[in-house]
């Protein structure tokens, strides 16, 4: 175990960063690519100033027309992606780890609001996996892809609130926590999960049609 | 949990398709469409949709049918594009009549859901695409087809002939000259302000709105034609059949007819669709960022007239109206504003519904779904339930829906939900209620 968990704070940990940011610039270029050649009259229509104006409604809690409407999902979804996204960045036991390894360290919250934090995002996890089995409009479009990465996104929480508890052998929980995170970062490019990459282009090219063709907002 | 398999209704043309269609046509054509015409934009929806559903409140549909999630607008296309990039083309006949009878009757493209969806995934344009391949597999109601044939026999929607055209609007010049004694309607005059453009239904069975229009432009003192030629109907049902070569011709020769006149600009009737074809999605396919000559909508048009004081109200529309937002030219065109101030040049009191501008619902007749005849009157009639109990709501009598096709749906929607109202098109009242110029006679 202890020679799994220097493969994965070691090679594995490079090797899913790696992958993570040339998979996704990969995966960026080819879908560029791929536009200029086949979606000549969408590029045209991007615009900076519509794209950016529909993000930064759709960046604002309640900011749309969908959010409002759909309230508690609003909540779950901003505080699971600021959550996801933040806390590994800021969490001590990453910082720890960085400085050990690399010997530069940045600010961490204290570590009770990080730990609040994860058991959020494992709950907002819980209520996705609740509305896909009980909701209409989500079970009837659920296939097994959307559970795979709700799954692959809870799991680093899941271990890591496990493992700062200390529930099982804290080894293999550790080590486990540390595996899910590498798989994640794998993941994002080539899962439903590269909407971090393209859903940001998705939503300022609508933002780009409606400011600049259709003269009418997107939210 | 009820799928489109439930509900499938008979149509002859979708049948005759389907009967003429050779299985291993099937896959060869989806394939060609989908690596022909679709790149970045399909991929990206399809791979980074999170199937979380936010999208179902936003459609008329699913809110009519008490949240029945296989008409949310992800929930239909799960059932036609998921399913065909899930098959990689090879679907069956039967799968066909589905994915046909969603795409053309139970979505109006009318682009609500995208204040819904987070990631801004277009469900209008992959329900196009279904279209297109339908279009390519000669599986297309019989009703809608017909009036793309039209289109493409005759470069209007409704089997106008040449002559019948003329005769139309010769007819209607005569008519207007006991009311107006010096109106004209005049054909292919050179370097005019502008030509105005209608729709095939106003020549064939809708003149006053012709009538009506010469009025309002006598009435105004404006230099204008129309033109002697096909190329005056800017509608385009081929554009919503999936017939893109069609749909580009008959826009082509709209555009080429307004060069050829000189006119400075076009300006066209009360309808949406047609303004949809004219400048968002036939322009697209000639390859023109935006259309060659300027295009104006008639809500445009009356609130240029109406606040430069070329045309004043004697009166005001008596009591109260409320105002339906037409999808194509509100989330197409944001004219929410203008068509509310012209509103309040016209009328006396406005109640708004909710929602409105635009967050508004469809209604429900637009996007091909009533040209696709009386096998589908009910899907769509029932299918907007949410839109009668909104109507409803206001407690007024009396709608303003600047859009033909809205009339259409909304009549029907009235009639069965029973409540008692009566629609009304800007140019009905604008024309009741001008100040006439002094020459003309007393009106109704």
């Amino acid at each position: 175990m202890e020679q799994l968990y220097a493969l994965a704070v070691g090679p594995l940990a490079w090797a899913a960063a790696a992958i993570f940011v040339f998979g996704s610039l990969y995966r960026l270029v080819r879908m560029y690519n791929l536009a200029k050649e086949k979606d000549g009259q969408a590029l045209a229509y991007m615009s900076w100033k519509f794209g950016l104006r529909s993000l930064a409604h759709w960046f604002t809690p309640f900011g749309s027309l969908g959010w409002k409407e759909n309230p508690l999902e609003t909540i779950a979804t901003f505080v699971f992606h600021i959550g996801l996204i933040l806390l590994p960045l800021v969490v001590l036991g990453h910082v720890v780890l960085v400085e050990q390894f690399h010997g530069f360290s940045w600010w961490s919250p204290p570590e009770m609001v990080t730990d609040i934090v994860a058991m959020v995002v494992v709950v907002c996890c819980a209520f996705f996996a609740l509305r896909r089995l009980m909701k209409p409009e989500v079970r009837f479009v659920t296939s097994g892809q959307d559970w795979l990465v709700l799954i692959i996104a809870c799991l680093p929480f899941l271990t890591g609130v496990l493992a700062y508890h200390h529930v099982g052998p804290n080894l293999v929980m550790t080590t486990l926590h540390i595996l899910s995170g590498e798989l994640m970062l794998v993941a994002i490019p080539f899962t439903r999960l590269s909407h971090m990459l393209f859903g940001l282009f998705s939503r300022a090219y609508t933002g780009s049609e409606f400011g600049g063709v259709r003269h009418a907002n997107d939210w | 949990m009820s799928t489109i398999a439930d509900r499938l209704i008979d149509d002859a043309g979708i049948q005759r398709g389907l009967n003429r269609l050779e299985q291993s046509r099937i896959r060869s054509i989806i394939k060609g469409v989908l690596a022909s015409e679709t790149g970045a934009r399909l991929k990206t929806y399809a791979e980074t949709c999170m199937r979380c559903g936010l999208c179902a409140k936003a459609c008329h549909y699913y809110m009519s049918h008490d949240g029945d999630p296989s008409y949310s607008p992800v929930g239909k296309v799960r059932q036609t594009m998921w399913e065909i990039l899930k098959a990689d083309g090879d679907v069956s006949k039967q799968q066909l009549q589905q994915f046909a009878q969603i795409a053309y009757t139970e979505c109006n493209l009318c682009r609500r859901c995208m204040h819904y969806c987070p990631l801004g995934i277009d469900t209008a344009y992959i329900i196009s695409v279904v279209r297109r391949i339908c279009h390519k597999l000669g599986v297309t109601p019989q009703y809608i087809q017909d009036t793309a044939h039209s289109h493409a026999a005759t470069l209007n929607q409704m089997w106008v002939k040449d002559d019948e055209w003329i005769d139309s609007l010769m007819w209607q010049e005569d008519e207007a000259r006991e009311e107006f004694p010096t109106l004209r309607i005049p054909l292919e005059k050179e370097g005019a302000d502008f030509m105005y453009s209608v729709i095939a239904p106003e020549p064939k069975f809708r003149t006053q709105l012709i009538y009506q229009a010469a009025a309002i432009f006598n009435a105004a003192g404006l230099d204008w034609t129309m033109p002697a030629t096909p190329g005056w109907d800017n509608s385009n049902m081929a554009m919503f059949s999936g017939d893109a070569e069609v749909m580009s011709r008959v826009e082509r020769a709209h555009y080429e007819t307004a060069q050829r006149l000189r006119v400075k600009r076009i300006v066209m009737g009360e309808c949406g669709h047609a303004f949809r074809a004219v400048c968002d999605v036939a322009n697209r396919w000639l390859g023109w960022k935006v259309p060659p000559v300027p295009v104006v909508h008639s809500v445009e048009f009356f609130w240029d007239l109406l606040e430069s004081g070329k045309i004043r109200m004697a009166s005001k529309h008596p009591g109260t109206v409320t105002i339906h937002d037409p999808c194509n030219i509100i989330r197409g065109r944001g004219l929410m504003d203008k068509l509310r101030d012209v509103v309040h040049h016209i009328c006396e009191d406005v109640v708004e519904m909710t929602p409105n501008r635009e967050h508004n619902y469809c209604c429900c007749a637009g996007g091909g779904v009533i040209n696709c005849g009386p096998p589908f009157k009910k899907v769509r009639v029932i299918g907007n339930k949410i839109k009668a109990e909104q109507l409803k709501a206001t407690g007024v009598h009396t709608l303003i829906a600047p859009c033909h096709n809205c009339h259409g749906g909304l009549e029907d929607i009235i009639k069965h939900f029973e409540l008692d109202m009566h629609i009304y098109f800007l140019g009905d009242i604008i024309y009741k209620h001008m100040e006439r110029p002094a020459d003309a006679g007393g009106g109704e």
